[in-house]
């Protein structure tokens, strides 16, 4: 072993950083990126696609608009309350996180529920065509992320009630939740457009 | 200090020495037994797994490839019959990129990483833990389906409509896609952990321009992971669709299309190059300084050679597909950007020539392993700019030229560095040295035989021999050489073994190695070989880009740490000023758990789509209690 030579004291430093100061956030970003490309590639997948077909829709009517549009409205109000949740749990206010959580886990759900009814507004099965394949496979791929965010959000909700709630490092956990929520909001906005709207160029 | 414990709340320096150690090792430490080994989140411990485990499967391929060379040794072989000729073929390919090349390149920077910005764990080291499992799971499932004669046979890139619902009867094409899932899934996670260790790790005063050239590598592949994997996972996943529940991605009938496939594919199977010669160029980038004994030639030159090629990595794919008939307009672009990426590849090349010409060159084993791949690369390196031209590409195209500039480049280009590495690596990871003589041995056997086996395979290509035929008939002119090329495979073969047997002695007769037995300069040198279960007793600083040749007697550390719980550094992403002590998550059983669940859940999917559905829910269940605090000194 080499001899040492102290040349720095760290010991005043917090136990625990937030935002960009804490893995978890880095962490987050990361996920995201890999899933932001894999969006991309879908929506890829449905412009090559696109670009290859005599007509869009194949064989199909378009797809009807009401709850497709009605969950992009939920999605983004839902930004509002995020934001809030966001806040409090940086001014580690728990009273209000518990209840900003709630609200956030009750609204994780409302998507759900439209969202069975997208599937059948899409006037085509994913066996029929191509264009149905890439259809259901965008609506299937962002569900995914609305269930996985929404059990993210019951557990912390879950926790946020326990004794292990006055914890900086459970705020920035509510934090990070409400990064991923505005990141499954915002990877929505460019599948609403292909999914209703360019078929009725 | 009397007996185990401690006060709370003690730091690193108001304990002498040797109490500090102690303490550490009770924190940090991996106990024995079956448990421990299971749920141990070290990330030595589980990067030695890893690079074990690759190179057991080189081995595995290895054997592959030399049951091709018995059956092509002559006209008419009758080794090995067409089906299980393209299963060999098959296997020996996927084996060596997604359960070989990638994760052992990842595995070396799984364990070099940390040590070399001086931090005691890897960021997530759960997901770590969880990743190796992954990984582990997903050469059985690869290799449990060939012993059962269910191994795939349409090749390693799989192409449509060969794979798809049409051609691809029983469940062959399925274990290859479900194999990639399997891989890629641990990809990423290796991935993102190295990316924050890197990013938000680093050792106080390691600013962005003294992060070690290695380091720098395994940050660009790690961003090329990112980018490149989603693309074979939307590919997979849509193929068992098209072939498990009727959709028709691939099918031109209903709208969809089989070039669609290759460029899912190749826009991540060409980055996946580079994602494997990087880290190997990141390997040449360290030992080259230590054996010339001077700081590299051009550190920010090579730097923005690795940046340059991460990024036009992702610009090339286009010409895996030269001969499928796309305008003539795209073409010229991605000949131009194949061109365009021997910039900074020579770049580099002429970096570490000018670091040798200029150092006090000792030719240690590492070293001459450098100069094969040099040697070796190029040739790769200029068959390469060959096949970037559309007329050429299209004379040579799936023959066996391609296969042996491919094998030009990632033999030559990546286990040439990766063998160096082992030897210069091995005694920081054994504590013990392996042996020069063998060593030179082994470069020259596996660069003689290398050379020997792949080097007539062009001539071969020129003289029309296809890739991927299981054998050939009399009246071809292909004999002579494909005898000369199985001849020689054994030298090659030998060299290998070789290599094998030095690396098991040296394990446990090997002298021992010390903590700096080459001199060098980078942090993993400045603590014991192997290294303790906390890295480093105090946590480095750094003020300069070669540390261990500041003062190569005192290290510079910071103090005010705490003990009793598992505690590094997080600091901020250029200048890396520490911003807080950050806990780290002590071993857990749960990432066993939950690759077993994800498993089950993935293996099921071959067969039934109701998989996703209720396999999900066991996988839900282990990564709860994966992250449920427990309440322990490391949540505070």
């Amino acid at each position: 072993m080499m001899k040492v030579r102290m040349v720095a004291d760290l010991s005043r430093l917090p136990a625990h950083g937030m935002q960009s100061a804490s893995p978890t956030w880095w962490g987050t970003l990361a996920f995201m990126l890999i899933e932001g490309t894999g969006f991309a590639l879908t929506i890829g997948v449905y412009l090559y696609l696109w670009s290859l077909a005599p007509t869009w829709p194949i064989a199909a009517p378009a797809p009807d608009l009401g709850p497709g549009t009605v969950l992009t409205l939920i999605l983004l109000a839902s930004v509002i309350p995020n934001y809030f949740v966001s806040k409090w749990a940086g001014a580690e206010d728990l009273r209000k996180v518990q209840i900003g959580i709630v609200v956030m886990a009750i609204i994780g759900i409302l998507p759900l529920i439209v969202r069975a009814f997208e599937f059948s507004a899409l006037n085509i099965w994913w066996d029929s065509n191509a264009y149905g394949s890439v259809l259901w496979l965008m609506l299937g791929l962002h569900t995914t992320h609305l269930i996985t965010d929404l059990v993210d959000t019951l557990v912390l909700t879950a926790i946020m009630f326990t004794r292990h709630a006055r914890n900086s490092r459970r705020f920035g956990d509510v934090q990070d939740n409400a990064l991923y929520w505005n990141f499954v909001v915002i990877t929505w906005l460019p599948l609403y457009v292909c999914i209703y709207w360019i078929p009725r160029l | 200090m009397s007996g185990d414990r401690i006060a709370p709340d003690t730091r690193d320096d108001q304990l002498e020495s040797r109490a500090l150690e102690r303490q550490l090792a009770k924190v940090w430490g991996t106990p024995s037994g079956f448990w421990g080994a299971l749920a141990t989140v070290d990330h030595k411990i589980i990067g030695r797994r890893y690079i074990v485990t690759a190179f057991v499967f080189l081995l595995m391929g290895g054997v592959l490839a030399l049951l091709m060379r018995i059956q092509l040794a002559q006209p008419e072989g009758r080794l090995l019959g067409p089906d299980l000729y393209n299963q060999v073929f098959t296997m020996h390919g996927a084996n060596m990129m997604f359960l070989f090349a990638v994760p052992v390149m990842e595995a070396m920077a799984i364990y070099l990483v940390p040590l070399m910005v001086g931090t005691r764990n890897i960021a997530f080291p759960r997901l770590n833990a969880f990743s190796y499992w992954i990984f582990l799971a997903g050469g059985i499932l690869l290799w449990v389906s060939f012993a059962l004669n269910m191994g795939p046979d349409v090749g390693w890139f799989a192409y449509v409509p060969l794979s798809g619902p049409q051609y691809g009867s029983g469940k062959r094409a399925d274990i290859w896609a479900q194999m990639i899932t399997f891989t890629e899934l641990s990809a990423l996670a290796v991935a993102v952990e190295l990316v924050v260790t890197v990013l938000k790790q680093r050792a106080p005063g390691m600013t962005l321009n003294r992060i070690p050239l290695f380091v720098w590598a395994m940050l660009v592949m790690s961003f090329i992971v990112i980018l490149a994997m989603p693309a074979i996972m939307v590919a997979s996943s849509t193929l068992i669709m098209d072939r498990l529940v009727g959709t028709h991605f691939y099918n031109p009938a209903e709208g969809g299309d089989v070039l669609l496939w290759q460029h899912l594919f190749w826009f991540f199977g060409h980055p996946e190059v580079y994602i494997i010669f990087l880290p190997a160029v990141g390997m040449v980038s360290a030992i080259v300084p230590v054996f010339a004994r001077r700081s590299i030639f051009g550190y920010l030159p090579l730097v923005l050679a690795l940046i340059a090629t991460g990024i036009l990595a992702f610009g090339l794919w286009v010409h895996h597909m030269f001969v499928t008939g796309l305008p003539r307009l795209g073409e010229s672009f991605f000949t131009a950007s194949s061109m365009a990426i021997a910039i900074p590849a020579g770049v580099q090349i002429f970096c570490w020539l000018a670091t040798l010409w200029d150092g006090n060159t000792s030719l240690r084993t590492p070293l001459l392993f450098v100069i094969a791949f040099i040697v070796t690369f190029v040739i790769g390196g200029l068959t390469g700019v060959m096949v970037a031209s559309v007329p050429f590409d299209t004379q040579v195209h799936d023959t066996y030229f391609v296969v042996a500039h491919f094998h030009y480049v990632l033999i030559g280009g990546a286990v040439f560095p990766l063998m160096g590495a082992i030897y210069y690596w091995f005694p920081k990871i054994t504590g013990r040295m392996m042996s020069e003589r063998l060593g030179w041995w082994v470069a020259g056997l596996v660069f003689v035989g290398f050379n020997l086996t792949f080097f007539p395979m062009h001539v071969l290509g020129f003289q029309g021999m296809p890739r991927r035929v299981y054998t050939y008939q009399h009246d071809m002119p292909w004999a002579e050489l494909n005898l000369f090329v199985s001849v020689s495979s054994v030298v090659l073969a030998l060299g290998f073994l070789l290599f094998f047997i030095d690396a098991v002695r040296s394990a446990r007769w090997g002298a021992p190695a010390g903590g700096n037995p080459w001199n060098a300069s980078s942090l993993e040198w400045a603590t014991n070989s192997p290294p303790p279960s906390f890295n480093f007793a105090s946590i480095p600083v750094v003020r300069s880009a070669d540390p261990l040749w500041e003062d190569p007697d005192v290290l510079m550390v910071a103090a005010g740490l705490r003990t009793d719980r598992r505690e590094l550094i997080i600091s901020t992403v250029t200048e890396a000023q520490p911003q807080a002590r950050e806990s780290s998550p002590r071993n857990s059983i749960w990432p066993l758990w939950a690759a077993i669940a994800t498993t089950v859940m993935l293996v099921w999917s071959i067969f039934s789509p109701w998989a996703v559905v209720w396999g999900s829910i066991p996988i839900a269940i282990a990564l709860i209690g994966w992250f449920w605090p427990k309440g322990d000194p490391e949540d505070e």
